[in-house]
């Protein structure tokens, strides 16, 4: 039984990670009906930026406090992934809109390939490690929960109910939803379409770059092919839960992680993958539309 | 001239290759009400979305209140005080009603809001009832109010309506064309309207033209259009046969 939980406390953890990715792939899809495959690269990216703010902050501020480290290492990230993920839609996806379908999707792939080669060009192919950051355990009935774990959870939800409330409860998020519902009629009241798609992108990216920070911080190691895997899971968890749907990304994002470390707890960790994949094509095969998803017909 | 409020001049609009307007010209002075009426597909609804510039017009000009806007993008068109409950009235359909009434109030965001809504949920008391409903559940008169309803929200100088009366009941087609006039009346609001339904149209408006295959064929006085023999047969006595 203790073992149990202790591989839900660890899905979890993973699954916060994924849904966090997840909702970048979920809103996008809702605004502007593409997938954003470069999205898994800007999680990468990222972790790279808090990697690079760590390095410069630990030599330069010896004995900084962790707390600090960790909040500047985020804002970095933040800041890093927004600004690509920005420029990403600009220069690459905008002059697309409009155009047949297949187009920006393809060039999003372009745009993954050409993020990570860049980080492995700058940064170098190896894997980067840090040094662990904060390694308290404690022991909670006989179930070991690290102080990373409970950092990542408590992030993730405090982002969540941020992200609630922006989506639900502010002009900004009233604009956005009207935009993914009928952008000709959002434009005719006077949004700006395009710069709410910019803010769509950059809200993506900075959670994404959370995911980024969390990531690097709970495994201590990342590497420039470190969005894929990454982004292919948490696409998938936003597949799963129904794309387009907020709660459905966070939901397919925490499956997603349970799947995984249920699977490598009870059954053989070489299958994790497949078992995650044939769950998804299950699911799909049953409810197309995915657990929270709409279907595509409407009365409108 | 000070008071055109609207002037569309030689406008030609093309979907692609297709040219769905020839050359328009139209003039709305402020604190009238026009219409414009005509059969399917003679370009009505082009010239609607014209005027807020999706699509842009190819050639010739828009020009609101002495401002040129043809190559201005939509939302800011939207800013200069254009509303428009378009054709097929576009309701956000998975948000509230209330909602939709707050995506109306965008431009001032939300300054006027209380104020605005109580005034929308008097003309429409029916809307105050249905208020935390989705908007894709309302029947199509409802929405029909709702659209007119968000238009209002933004305080509009100018009000385009496309097809106000489409689907639905005569009483509240009769209600919705008293709410245009007292409007008109009361605070001066400017209405260019498109409609399927001329007699009422002409009988509400203080000008109309008649539009045919892309091209304004006739205009004059509401009166004076529904005196004229070729629109009584064309358009007010079941077509020309």
């Amino acid at each position: 039984m203790e073992y149990f939980i202790q591989q839900l406390v660890n899905g979890l953890t993973l699954g916060s990670i994924y849904g966090l990715i997840a909702i970048g792939y979920t809103m996008v899809y809702g605004i502007i009906g593409m997938i954003n495959f470069a999205h898994g690269d800007i999680f990468m990216l990222g972790g790279f930026a808090a990697l690079i703010t760590f390095l410069v902050l630990t030599s330069v501020f010896v004995g900084l406090p962790v707390v600090i480290l960790l909040l500047v290492m985020i804002a970095a990230a933040m800041l890093t992934a927004s600004l690509w993920n920005w420029t990403i839609e600009k220069v690459a996806y905008r002059p697309l809109r409009g155009s047949f379908r297949l187009a920006p999707l393809i060039t999003a792939i372009g745009m993954s390939i050409a993020l990570s080669n860049f980080i492995q060009v700058t940064q170098g192919p190896r894997n980067k490690p840090i040094p662990p950051m904060v390694s308290s355990v404690y022991n909670v009935f006989g179930i070991a929960i690290s102080l990373k774990q409970l950092i990542i959870m408590f992030l993730t939800v405090t982002l969540l109910a941020v992200f609630w409330y922006i989506v639900n409860k502010t002009s900004l998020g009233r604009a956005q939803r009207a935009t993914e519902q009928d952008r000709k009629m959002a434009a005719l009241l006077g949004i700006d379409v395009d710069r709410t798609i910019s803010v769509t992108f950059i809200m993506g990216a900075s959670l994404a770059a959370v995911a980024g920070t969390m990531y690097l911080m709970y495994y201590g190691v990342t590497v420039f092919t470190d969005g894929f895997i990454p982004g292919v899971k948490a696409f998938t968890a936003a597949v799963l839960g129904g794309i387009g749907s907020l709660p459905g990304a966070v939901l397919g994002g925490l499956l997603i992680g349970l799947i995984e470390s249920l699977w490598s707890a009870y059954f053989t960790i070489d299958y994790k993958d497949v078992a995650t994949f044939s769950i998804l094509a299950i699911v799909l095969i049953f409810k197309p539309s995915g657990i929270l998803g709409r279907p595509e017909v409407e009365k409108v | 001239m000070s008071d055109t409020l609207l002037s569309v001049q030689g406008v030609e609009t093309y979907y692609g290759n297709i040219r769905a307007l020839a050359g328009v010209n139209v003039e709305v002075k402020k604190g009238e009400i026009v219409s414009l009426i005509g059969a399917n597909g003679a370009g009505k609804s082009t010239l609607m979305m014209t005027v807020c510039g999706s699509p842009q017009a190819r050639t010739g000009s828009v020009i609101f209140d002495g401002e040129d806007i043809t190559r201005l993008p939509t939302h800011l068109i939207a800013r200069r005080r254009i509303a428009q409950s378009p054709e097929g009235r576009r309701i956000f359909p998975r948000m509230t009603v209330y909602e939709n009434l707050q995506m109306g109030a965008s431009l001032d965001n939300l300054k006027y809001f209380n104020e605005d809504v109580e005034k929308i949920f008097t003309l429409f008391p029916r809307l105050k009832e249905r208020q935390s409903q989705r908007g894709g559940t309302l029947s199509g008169g409802e929405q029909q109010m709702l659209s007119i309803g968000r238009a209002l929200m933004a305080r509009p100088k100018l009000l385009l309506l496309d097809e106000p009366s489409l689907g639905l009941a005569p009483l509240i087609v009769k209600g919705i064309f008293d709410a245009i006039k007292k409007l008109n009346q009361t605070e001066g609001l400017t209405v260019f309207l498109v409609e399927q339904n001329a007699f009422a149209a002409l009988k509400l408006s203080d000008r109309a033209y008649v539009m045919v295959n892309g091209q304004v064929t006739m205009s004059g006085s509401g009166k004076e259009l529904l005196a004229n023999p070729e629109v009584r047969a064309a358009y007010l006595e079941g077509g020309r046969h």
